[in-house]
């Protein structure tokens, strides 16, 4: 759609390409669309589980694949490519997101931790740890996500940061049930754990809070 | 080892390492992330090339022509592969559908062509850029409109029948008619169907996800065209199955042709909004329950008839099957019809047949137990038998099915249930308990191993058993471990490897029970070839402690193996026990759930299952697959519906974010109890199976908990708010 001058682009000259495009949206495929470009190439460098890391992708790339296809991380797993089951969740500046709908580019600077960097079998994390002593997994392909999603929702609730089920936004929050339930819901495990990953972030916790039964 | 007459005393029995709640031996490799899943064999393989599948824009008719000129021009684009250039191919023997179509196209999204390239962006760029012709043909889409007409099941799926059900229905003083409808559903398991496929000369390995080795491994070959032999399947970590990956899919087919075509290896995972058009489901049902009883509630007659659809040559969803066995009742009548219906492809989903015919049956029987006026725990008890009820000869190796009721009543506390509906209120919520009856029956599958002893005295299994999350690793160590008188950190479990002996694979709950009797087999052979080795009596060395003794000798394990590695290699085999008796596995599902008194906001509140399943070998893996189970259960009541487009024929809802499956927020905290029980009818490890119990009767004890709140009876699932609003009582 655009040339490669787009990289030195500003966020202003972004957005009027972006009015410009949707003007012409209707218009003709032009004689280009025939033969397609050649990928874009960027480069990006940012800290993986504090490692420098630099890369020239192809900009389409996501973040996701960038980890596992590039980087060889994979740990970090695709289970739907479109933000909506939580298998690609990794931390990024302290805050978790969906690699698989953040292109790699997007990433310049910026301290991403995987479920590598959390630990590793021979030394594993506290979550790690108590999600296999209470079964929080089976087939283990969500458990990445789960893991790296329970690490950033603890942090999110110590930080005060409410969630829908929040019920008093005035007390400190508390680490429920019910929280981290709602917390952690971005995150589908298809093989049913549920139970046992509420045990094993609580657990982590420092135990659950009693809270209001649905 | 041929298991023919019932297990009697044996080395399981000591339970030193079997029936441990041991955490998983893969738990550290799949919570780091270690634990590499098909797409992810970076170790294995280098250069490898991405594809990327295009899937079939209509339901039914066929392809006029299709322009590649334009994807093949694409940056980075290596081959191509229609059925124009595939060359010939076959169809697998569990397969119903083409998995490459063209130019007939079978059904929504059948995989037309793939695209390798050397990035998956440029793959799937190249992929939209194919010009695919297509010749839309008229399809039956419509289960309701298909059923009339449509021909019994065949063969494999006789109608039965036993006294005369049409009278004694007639002559009942109480009488239950119903029709219940179950909807199509997805397995969705997190990982999507992949594959790494490589060529060496005329030799072909695919890494990929498959619940079924050997089955899959013939499949492939037979697709191909090429000999069984020229094929290995390597498949370690399946990031889960439910079904949809016992049989081979498109992604392995096409990783094939494409490396093949490319001179590469090639890699593709079905993009997850292709899959729920592109695979199996489990196919919707319309289930007639008819059951005749007298006053105090003994049942006369009973019968269940149940429609279902599938592609031509496809068979039916068997949602009569656990009637002909669950209930006692002297005039008995079960009949499947199956229609052509041209979606995608059905085929087993958990608990496949008694998963959705208990949604209906035990429904029918709290509507039952309702309409006499008794207790729906007390008319299962009063309507049990020990004997299989079409064959009163055949008694049931065990059923626990009463115990499993009472246990569970009293734990949930039941008896505070109200068995009037829509009189307990907390707040704004209307609240209500439910049970139903699980069932579901036991399997036994020939099952092979290789067990060596090495010099280390460490013990290695290598069978070609798979492990969906089951626990199959962690079970078939604790079973060499038990066998071999050694810790269970001495075992190495090398699972999912064609090139390993057959197991049983993961399906119809048969896997636990059947691949770890393989392994004893095995354990068996190897005890023989160990003692002998040390000169002691192999019919009564004892194994323990890392040691073999005998009276007063006791030599280390380790020491036959001194010289060399010792192997020993056999299958567990069954004779006809599962003929003359009946094996099932049984329990009781308990739900109480809030429906908001305004809005029909439906929450689960608590869950129990009490389960009766034969020795345990793992009760903490085998919990986790009833809450699992639990869980689906849940979400077949409450969301899960792949919505059919009945113009064009397609799943409309074919992703994540449509096909709704619960989250973690839809979920409470879930209880489980297994009854203690062994069955020495089953196996030597005398266990059978819980991955599937768990699923059976979860949806009707939710839908009956959701009718003891409201007073509002549903028999469409899933059991959504809209289906409730219109007759819900008017509460202050």
């Amino acid at each position: 759609m655009a040339d490669t001058e787009d990289l030195s682009l500003s966020r202003r000259d972004l957005m009027a390409a972006g009015a410009a495009s949707a003007a012409i949206a209707g218009a003709p495929a032009t004689a280009s669309a025939a033969t397609p470009d050649a990928p874009h190439l960027a480069q990006v460098t940012f800290k993986v589980n504090g490692q420098k890391r630099s890369l020239t992708l192809d900009t389409r790339t996501t973040l996701l694949d960038a980890l596992r296809e590039h980087l060889r991380l994979t740990g970090t797993k695709k289970g739907c490519d479109h933000g909506q089951c939580g298998a690609c969740t990794v931390i990024v500046d302290g805050r978790r997101i969906n690699s698989c709908l953040s292109l790699a580019v997007m990433h310049e600077g910026d301290e991403i931790t995987t479920i590598e960097g959390l630990g590793a079998p021979d030394k594993l994390h506290p979550l790690q740890a108590a999600f296999i002593k209470h079964d929080g997994y089976q087939c283990g392909y969500c458990t990445p996500g789960q893991i790296c999603s329970a690490k950033a929702v603890l942090d999110e609730i110590k930080a005060g940061v409410p969630s829908h089920v929040t019920a008093d936004l005035t007390d400190a929050l508390k680490v429920t049930a019910e929280e981290l339930r709602e917390r952690m819901s971005g995150n589908i495990c298809r093989c049913g754990a549920y139970s046992n990953i509420v045990e094993a972030i609580g657990e982590v916790a420092g135990g659950l809070s009693k809270g209001e039964m649905a | 080892m041929k298991f023919d007459t019932p297990a009697t005393t044996n080395p399981i029995d000591q339970l030193k390492v079997v029936g441990k709640p041991t955490d998983r031996i893969d738990g550290p490799l799949k919570t780091t992330g270690m634990a590499p899943y098909a797409y992810e064999r970076h170790d294995a393989l280098e250069n490898v090339a991405y594809g990327y599948v295009l899937g079939s824009a209509i339901a039914k008719g066929s392809i006029k022509a299709t322009d590649v000129s334009r994807a093949k021009a694409a940056p980075g684009v290596l081959t191509v592969v229609t059925a124009q250039t595939a060359g010939k191919l076959g169809k697998g023997d569990f397969n119903t559908a083409k998995l490459l179509g063209g130019p007939d196209i079978q059904h929504y999204h059948q995989a037309v062509a793939v695209v390798v390239a050397e990035t998956f962006e440029q793959a799937r760029a190249a992929a939209a850029l194919i010009k695919v012709d297509y010749e839309r043909a008229k399809g039956t889409f419509d289960l309701a409109s298909a059923k009339d007409g449509a021909p019994p099941a065949g063969k494999d799926n006789p109608d039965t029948a036993v006294g005369d059900f049409d009278k004694a229905f007639a002559d009942a003083p109480v009488k239950l008619d119903e029709t219940y409808l179950t909807p199509d559903h997805a397995h969705a398991m997190m990982e999507p169907h992949a594959t790494i496929a490589a060529w060496k000369g005329d030799k072909l390995t695919v890494w990929t996800a498959n619940q079924m080795v050997a089955w899959s491994r013939g499949d492939v070959a037979k697709t191909l065209g090429i000999p069984k032999d020229n094929v290995r399947l390597v498949s370690p970590y399946i990031g889960g199955g439910f079904g949809g990956k016992l049989f081979i899919r498109a992604d392995v087919i096409l990783a094939a042709l494409g490396a093949k075509a490319a001179g590469r290896p090639v890699k593709i995972a079905l993009q997850r909004p292709l899959m729920f058009n592109n695979t199996t489901h489990r196919p919707a049902t319309i289930q007639r329950i008819r059951i005749g009883a007298t006053q105090d509630g003994k049942i006369t007659a009973i019968g269940h008839e149940s429609w279902s659809g599938d592609l031509p040559g496809g068979g039916p969803e068997t949602a009569t099957q656990q009637t002909r066995l669950l209930y006692a009742g002297a005039n008995r009548m079960m009949k499947m019809k199956l229609a052509v219906l041209d979606l995608p492809e059905g085929n087993a989903m958990r608990a496949p047949g008694e998963a959705p015919g208990l949604m209906a049956l035990e429904v029918a029987i709290d509507e039952l137990a309702e309409k006499l006026g008794v207790d729906p725990i007390e008319l299962r008890v009063l309507n049990d038998t020990q004997v299989d009820p079409e064959k009163p000869g055949r008694p049931f190796s065990q059923r626990k099915l009463i115990e499993c009721l009472r246990t569970g009543a009293d734990k949930f506390g039941w008896a505070k249930r109200s068995a009037r509906p829509g009189q307990v209120r907390a707040g704004r919520w209307l609240v209500g308990m439910g049970v139903a009856a699980a069932f579901r029956n036991n399997l036994v599958m020939k099952s092979a191993a290789r067990v060596r002893l090495e010099k280390t005295g460490r013990i290695v299994v290598e069978t070609d058993m798979t492990d969906i999350g089951t626990g199959s690793y962690t079970i078939i160590a604790q079973t060499a471990a038990e066998m071999m008188g050694v810790p269970l950190h001495q075992v190495t479990v090398k699972l999912g490897d064609s090139s390993f002996p057959v197991s049983a694979g993961s399906g119809g709950q048969w896997g636990a029970n059947s691949s770890t009797a393989g392994v004893y087999a095995a354990c068996v052979k190897l005890r023989e070839a160990v003692a002998t080795k040390l000169g002691l009596d192999p019919a009564i060395a004892e194994f323990s402690d890392g040691r073999v003794k005998l009276g007063n000798q006791s030599l280390p394990l380790a020491q036959a193996a001194a010289d060399a590695p010792i192997v020993a290699e056999d299958a567990m085999e069954y004779g006809d026990l599962t003929k003359t008796h009946q094996q099932s596995t049984f329990g009781g599902h308990f739900v109480e759930v809030g429906v908001d008194a305004a809005t029909c906001e439906i929450r689960i509140r608590r869950m129990l299952a009490v389960c009766a399943a034969g020795r345990i070998l793992n009760p903490k893996a085998a919990r986790s697959q009833v809450i699992g189970a639990m869980t689906m259960g849940a979400g077949a009541a409450l969301m899960e519906e792949l919505v059919v487009d009945k113009r064009i024929g397609f799943f409309v809802n074919h992703d994540l974010a449509g096909y709704e499956v619960p989250v973690h927020a839809d979920i409470p905290h879930q209880e489980v109890i297994f009854l203690d029980e062994t069955d020495p009818m089953s196996s030597p490890m005398k266990a059978k199976g819980v991955g599937e119990l768990g699923i059976c009767g979860v949806g009707a004890a939710v839908a009956n908990a959701i009718y003891n709140a409201t007073g509002v009876r549903v028999r469409e699932y899933p059991v959504t708010l809209d289906k409730l609003l219109k007759d819900m009582p008017v509460v202050a």
